[in-house]
């Protein structure tokens, strides 16, 4: 296991040195924080009606499944016109902003998105009062013990 | 043949909910990973998604690169008329493809 | 309690001592069970593997006429034939005299049936028809051939399977028999059991084949991987299906 450790070193050694020059363009908790408040403007961001299902230990980076859910009747009256979801670490924390209506019924959105690193993981709705509902998750990330050669 | 698999019930009641799911052929390249050469893969990604029935948009999802590759996207859907479901997608170098599926209300 | 429900409890002991009887003697774990439940989702769900993509696309050209005999592999087989075939191979097929694995089963048909060209490893075609066919075969128990010929070529495959090499002197065996379910960084190293190839591998991005997952392996012990066409592949994928002989077949698998 000794050899298996420093082989696991070097990798990660090696993936630092890669991933270094991208660090200007890595998103932190303050880009996080601009990037929601690009969507919500001034309005307060409240906690609750979102649910954000990602798993908590993530495998691979590469497609992380989630499934954001608010809780709605979804009438013409009353319903979610958005849901968002944003990360700390990408280079882009806005991951996708999709746009619903009483015509979903249900709100509910799945997709896979990339994480390169343990990170946090926000989903904010948009109700058709103009307020905003938002829900995290902390997600950690391993990274793969044999990464293919790239070249 | 695009590829493309959606999947959605051929029928449903009316007023039902339902839920739409579709999966697509895309290598959603970042702009950030350097390739071989050291040298960036330019951005290639699905920027647009659409989902529309009969002729009236229902669902829209704009993506990042931080979608993973071969896009998965799931939504629900009210099946108020029986019709065609058309699902857009759009991106980078004039990526377009389009796909339907027509779903029965009984 | 009575006589009856005394023999039914007792035959309750029996049965659930049998049951860890059989589950102690065969600790065989496949790579779907090595994973979280979130990506076991992914593949259970059609619809949610992207490997279906491929199975796909597969469907089409397993349809498609090619070559200069005009011939689609539907002309000559049923998919109903197909079922199995996937948990068979390596096998050396009739007329031929060396094994050959499924992708080389199909290059046969190819270049002997349809006149065609052979496909390209780890081509898009290839993946894709290798996909489709080994989803016939799901749910099927790994059943190599009784082929007395196949004994030489497993034992060249479980020399290499032992065999130290590359700049870290390991061997496959050193990871996926001696350390198989201890953790390698994040990871749990899986014992390695072919089951569901080809895969989408989340690290790949994209399907891929045995070999190419073989030839990871050996650049990830720093050692010089074969040439894609090495008989030495099939005989580690010979060796590798008898290791897993009836475990269940889940091609078109996602893993990490």
């Amino acid at each position: 296991m000794t050899v298996l450790a420093t082989r696991r070193r070097f990798i990660a050694g090696a993936a630092v040195v890669t991933l270094l020059p991208l660090d200007a363009a890595r998103a932190t908790p303050e880009t996080l924080a601009a990037a929601i408040r690009a969507v919500t403007g001034d309005a307060p961001l409240r906690p609750g009606r979102v649910a954000l299902d990602i798993p908590p230990l993530v495998e691979n980076g590469n497609a992380v499944p989630l499934t954001v859910t608010v809780e709605s009747p979804m009438t013409a009256a009353d319903h979610v016109t958005a849901i968002h979801v944003f990360n700390e670490k990408n280079p882009q924390p806005h991951v996708f902003d999709a746009r619903l209506g009483p015509r979903n019924g249900r709100a509910l959105v799945r997709t896979r998105i990339k994480l390169a690193d343990t990170q946090k993981v926000v989903a904010v709705a948009e109700t058709s009062d103009g307020a905003f509902w938002s829900a995290g998750a902390d997600v950690i990330v391993t990274i793969a013990a044999c990464v293919e050669d790239p070249t | 043949m695009a590829n493309v698999l959606i999947n959605a019930p051929k029928t449903a009641r009316r007023g039902e909910t339902i839920e739409l799911k579709a999966l697509i052929l895309h290598p959603m390249e970042t702009g950030f990973r350097p390739g071989a050469n050291g040298t960036i893969i330019p951005r290639n990604i699905i920027q647009d998604f659409t989902a529309s029935w009969n002729g009236v948009e229902i669902f829209r999802m704009r993506m990042s690169p931080a979608i993973a590759a071969n896009p998965y996207v799931s939504f629900c859907a009210v099946a108020s008329e029986s019709g065609v479901v058309r699902l857009r997608w759009s991106g980078d170098n004039g990526f377009a493809v389009e796909e339907s599926v027509t779903v029965t209300v009984t | 309690m009575n006589k009856r429900s005394l023999a039914l409890a007792l035959g309750a002991v029996f049965f659930a001592s049998l049951a860890a009887a059989q589950g102690g003697a065969d600790r065989r774990r496949s790579g779907y069970q090595d994973m979280g439940p979130a990506l076991q989702k992914m593949q259970d769900d059609d619809t949610a593997n992207p490997a279906m993509l491929f199975v796909q696309a597969g469907e089409a050209l397993w349809k498609q006429k090619v070559g200069a005999a005009d011939k689609a592999c539907a002309d000559c087989h049923t998919t109903a034939s197909m079922k199995g075939v996937a948990a068979r191979y390596p096998a050396i097929p009739a007329g031929a005299d060396k094994p050959v694995d499924l992708e080389g089963r199909i290059n046969l048909c190819r270049t002997t049936q349809q006149k065609a060209e052979p496909l390209r490893p780890e081509s898009d075609d290839l993946l894709q028809l290798t996909a489709w066919v080994a989803l016939q075969s799901r749910g099927d128990p790994i059943a190599p051939p009784d082929d007395p010929r196949m004994a030489a070529v497993r034992a060249e495959g479980e020399r290499l399977f032992t065999e130290r090499q590359g700049q870290l002197n390991l061997s496959c065996a050193a990871c996926h028999d001696a350390n198989a379910g201890k953790k390698l960084g994040g990871a749990t190293i899986p014992q390695g059991h072919p089951t569901g190839y080809p895969l989408y591998r989340l690290e790949w991005q994209t399907l891929g084949s045995l070999k190419r997952r073989l030839r990871n392996c050996l650049i990830g012990m720093r050692a010089e991987p074969y040439d894609y066409n090495a008989p030495e592949y099939v005989a580690l994928e010979a060796y590798l299906m008898e290791r897993a002989r009836g475990m269940t077949m889940d091609a078109p698998a996602v893993r990490p």
